[in-house]
């Protein structure tokens, strides 16, 4: 009978599942190796996955080519101007950077009191009060950092800008503090610096949206200008490239316009600081990439030292079933009969142990993903392995299981039936 | 049915040969019951496996059937081995996770036979040798007469045209030996030709026709007055 069409005879793989079954010992030690590999090679892909999907989300709340430039001081005198001046901003400058860079999708100058300059005002709602940072933000920058707004409430819009209405949206935490439970905060008053804001958003705090805590006030841009006095000047801007431009060439674009534009030394790295989320994130996306790497490495290496071990325990079980062979040769199975039955019960062991690994492998990375779905802090999410990978995993272990099947096949076979008769 | 001419065989050992079979001329007839016989080393037990090619001779030729059986490789002489030989071995050689039927039924399995077609046939042939209501029994939990009745099942399962038997009666004690011989001369008075190795003369007697080796040749070849059991 044809070898090849062995292979897909319902008889053969009776004879190789009556083989496997009935040695149960046998088939669980074989087994258990590959078993092992994959179930690795799929806990450690999967783990990395879900790390790198908790990163993406921890950053979810920034566009990944967004960036900030703020305004330090001069270090080198320039066309007149003495080192140690504060080149600050002015709002026309937004245009001006904007034509020069036309890779800038959006530009959102804010205006900070707290935070970074000075101390938080305080901001009192009837008998309470508390120390809050407070913004001023045009409405691009929610398209910069998402800003997730309560039912009912809204963001600053053109409108507040144009017309510098006094309105804040005011974070969960100043609301808790500043507003009994149960309390519709919507449509109330706060005060800051004896002005009174009338509250039209609450914002849900997400980790990694950026700055900011669970407490900020923010108020339009125009309005903050004019409480504090400002002008049109301003010391610090979010700026956010459209998808297709690469955040490191972004940020060195803007801060060499910057400097023309301020009229800064070239050479003046101190003028401006800047940060830039992109190769922040980049270099996370490294980090997971390797891991994601070394678990492709680790798991390909365990899968390689368990299809050996099947080849090991096929060989052992070939050299335990000589007599066996042999009597099956001796009533009239060809060498080629024997061969495929050999590779094929390797295989399928292979297969077999394989899926079970995928499973349980599953299972595991089910339970971590619960276990972990609670912890804010622990960047995890949705840990689960690419189809590809799986697959990928999947032929490796077929092809491997059946080269090292062959070893077992060939000794099966390469002892003359006189001789496996004569072994007891 | 079998013509055996000037068959040498010799076996390599290290440095030295061994020489196992010194030119054996030597012929069976259809239905003809033949004991071989000689002592440990004679060359009975070569001579049997390479009538069952599952070794090879030397020098000589060697016709199964008015086939010739020469230059075989390893595949086809499995296919005649199938179709032609059935084998019964002094230890039974029976595959010990497999029950009755199951054993009897492989070498129609090899043979390409249909599953349910192979177990009508396998339970027939255990009935013949009076093992139908053990057919789901493993080997472990038959006796030692009752494996030896599996295995000639199995051996005649694929309608051989030649029984080999090698010692059969070998590992059994005498009542079962009774038996066997019994089982085997039935076999035999319905037209299947039959070689026995044995070193045992009673054995032998229960033949038609005793063959004596000694030494690698034939020393003795005549034609007995069968010992025909009955009533065991």
């Amino acid at each position: 009978m044809n070898s090849l069409k062995k292979v897909f005879d319902r008889d053969t793989w009776d004879e190789i599942f009556e083989s496997i079954s009935k040695n149960k010992t046998r088939t669980i030690i074989t087994t258990i190796g590959v078993f092992w590999g994959i179930f690795i090679y799929i806990a450690l892909a999967g783990s990395a996955t879900g790390l790198e999907n908790g990163f993406n989300e921890a950053f979810s709340g920034l566009s990944k080519n967004s960036m900030g430039v703020f305004v330090q001081r001069t270090s080198i005198p320039y066309k007149g101007f003495e080192e140690g001046r504060q080149p600050l901003f002015r709002l026309n400058d937004v245009d001006k950077l904007k034509s020069r860079v036309p890779e800038i999708q959006f530009v959102a100058p804010g205006l900070q009191a707290g935070a970074f300059t000075g101390s938080p005002p305080l901001v009192t709602r009837g008998t309470r009060s508390d120390n809050f940072n407070v913004f001023g933000n045009f409405p691009s920058y929610s398209k910069i950092s998402v800003v997730n707004i309560f039912d009912g409430g809204r963001y600053i819009n053109e409108q507040d800008i144009k017309y510098e209405r006094k309105v804040a949206v005011i974070g969960e935490g100043t609301q808790e503090r500043l507003f009994t439970e149960g309390e519709d905060p919507l449509g109330q008053y706060i005060e800051i610096n004896n002005v009174n804001f009338k509250v039209i958003g609450v914002t849900k705090f997400s980790q990694g949206s950026g700055f900011g805590s669970d407490s900020d006030v923010t108020i339009p841009y125009t309005t903050f200008a004019k409480l504090y006095n400002r002008g049109d000047q301003f010391g610090f801007m979010f700026i956010a490239g459209y998808d297709y431009v690469n955040p490191n060439y972004l940020e060195e674009t803007v801060l060499s316009n910057l400097r023309v534009i301020k009229t800064v030394s070239p050479e003046d790295e101190r003028a401006f600081g800047s940060f830039n989320i992109g190769a922040l994130f980049e270099s996370i996306i490294k980090f997971t990439k390797g891991m994601v790497f070394l678990s492709l490495v680790v798991g390909i290496a365990t899968i390689f030292a368990g299809v050996i071990g099947i080849g090991n325990i096929m060989l052992i079980a070939v050299k335990e079933r000589t007599n066996e062979l042999g009597i099956r040769r001796a009533l009239g199975a060809t060498p080629g009969e024997v061969k495929v039955q050999i590779v094929l019960e390797s295989v399928f062991l292979t297969i077999l142990a394989g899926i079970i690994g995928i499973i349980v492998g599953a299972f595991l990375l089910f339970v971590i993903n619960i276990g972990t779905a609670g912890l804010e802090d622990f960047p995890f999410t949705n840990p689960t392995v690419p189809l590809a990978i799986v697959f990928g995993a999947f032929i490796t272990m077929v092809t491997l299981g059946t080269l090292i099947g062959l070893i077992p096949a060939e000794r099966a076979v390469s002892i003359k039936p006189i001789e496996a008769l004569r072994e007891e | 049915m079998i013509e055996i001419n000037n068959l040498h065989k010799s076996y390599e050992m290290g440095s030295s040969s061994l020489h196992v079979l010194k030119g054996i001329d030597f012929s069976v007839n259809d239905g003809e019951l033949v004991a071989i016989m000689g002592s440990s080393g004679s060359g009975k037990s070569t001579l049997l496996n390479i009538l069952g090619m599952l070794d090879t001779s030397d020098n000589g030729t060697y016709d199964l059937d008015k086939i010739r059986i020469a230059d075989m490789d390893e595949k086809k002489a499995a296919n005649y081995r199938n179709k032609f030989l059935g084998f019964v071995f002094q230890s039974f050689n029976l595959i010990n996770y497999k029950n009755a039927l199951e054993n009897v039924a492989l070498p129609l399995y090899y043979q390409g036979i249909p599953r349910k077609e192979r177990q009508v046939t396998a339970l027939n042939y255990l009935d013949k040798v009076g093992l139908k209501d053990w057919s789901d029994h493993l080997p472990s939990e038959l006796s030692g007469g009752q494996k030896q009745r599996v295995a000639i099942a199995r051996a005649l399962a694929s309608n051989p045209k030649v029984l080999l038997a090698d010692e059969p009666t070998g590992a059994l004690d005498s009542k079962t030996s009774m038996e066997v011989m019994a089982l085997i001369q039935k076999i035999n008075n319905e037209g299947k030709t039959i070689l026995v190795v044995t070193h045992e003369q009673d054995i032998a007697e229960m033949c038609k026709r005793i063959v004596r080796l000694r030494d690698g040749v034939i020393v003795e070849d005549k034609k007995v007055k069968q010992n025909i059991i009955k009533n065991v």
